[in-house]
């Protein structure tokens, strides 16, 4: 770990807010992507659509 | 091949079914890079590079808050071309691609305001001040937010699409003078650009390679994001369309 000297909480803060953040945009966009395909997998198997979307 | 051929190539990912097939290809490595280079950059920007004479080692910050908020402006230059392409050509594709754009451009105008607000504490003495470029990216914030509850407001996709995207113009004036503000006002506290093709007004080496392996790792996350995000907002529309059609309701 860097001697970060008097403004480290600063430095920490900022970085860990974004790893916060950017970690919140992940997973939110991984959870959406899971239900989509969870419900497109069913509603193609409940009304037979033959081809899916990938 | 001619570059009305490749135009024309260009128009053909704009079909849902071939942007599929390309991004589920593309995301994975994309992903990868994006990992790879985000941390690179910010392991040799953190623990690697020393602090500067001046502003000690709240430099560090450099290498999330440039980036953060080069890609804040850029993406939401991105959702204004994919907008004008939506009103002008109607291609599904790219106003689901400004849709999926949207949050992810937020969060890095959250973490620019952010991080600048913790980079100026110490160094300006004030986390905020109404200087041109902080007052234009917090009008930008907003205007990113407007964007995101607009689509969320409107249950017709086209008339969403429609809405948002002469909105996304709209507010593309502020994100241009976000990138500019520091040059249209030459007064407020913050500096011009860290980042130049011009090398005499670029950061000095020690912090210009690891910012610009982070800078390539901001993107590269918005690229792999973009690509999961569009082929989620594709799978609900056909998702939406079986629905209708078999007469559930959107």
């Amino acid at each position: 770990m860097p001697d970060l000297g008097p403004y480290a909480g600063y430095v920490l803060t900022s970085y860990a807010a974004t790893l916060a953040i950017l970690a919140a945009v992940i997973g939110a966009s991984l959870r959406a992507s899971r239900r989509a395909r969870a419900e497109l997998e069913r509603l193609e198997e409940r009304h037979g659509r033959g081809r899916r979307s990938g | 091949m001619s570059s009305r051929a490749a135009a024309s190539s260009i128009w053909e990912f704009a079909n849902p079914a071939r942007f599929m097939r390309l991004s589920g290809a593309l995301l994975p490595w994309v992903a990868a890079a994006a990992a790879l280079c985000l941390g690179t950059g910010l392991i040799w920007g953190f623990f690697f590079t020393p602090d500067d004479y001046q502003q000690g080692s709240t430099v560090k910050i450099i290498y999330i808050h440039v980036p953060a908020a080069t890609m804040a402006i850029n993406v939401y230059a991105m959702m204004a071309v994919a907008s004008l392409i939506w009103l002008i050509r109607r291609h599904h594709v790219s106003a689901l691609a400004a849709k999926a754009a949207a949050p992810v451009g937020a969060c890095m105008v959250l973490i620019a305001l952010l991080t600048g607000a913790l980079w100026g504490q110490p160094m300006w003495g004030t986390a905020w001040a109404w200087d041109p470029r902080l007052t234009s990216f917090a009008i930008l914030f907003f205007f990113y937010v407007g964007y995101i509850a607009l689509w969320a407001a409107v249950d017709d996709p086209d008339a969403a699409a429609d809405l948002t995207s002469v909105l996304c113009l709209v507010g593309s004036v502020f994100a241009i003078v976000s990138r500019y503000a520091v040059y249209f006002w030459n007064q407020g506290l913050h500096q011009g650009s860290s980042l130049s093709l011009d090398k005499e007004t670029n950061v000095a080496d020690v912090f210009w390679r690891p910012l610009v392996i982070s800078l390539g790792g901001f993107f590269l996350l918005f690229l792999a994001l973009l690509l999961l995000r569009v082929r989620t907002e594709i799978r609900k529309r056909r998702a939406r369309a079986i629905r209708l059609a078999a007469g559930e309701g959107a």
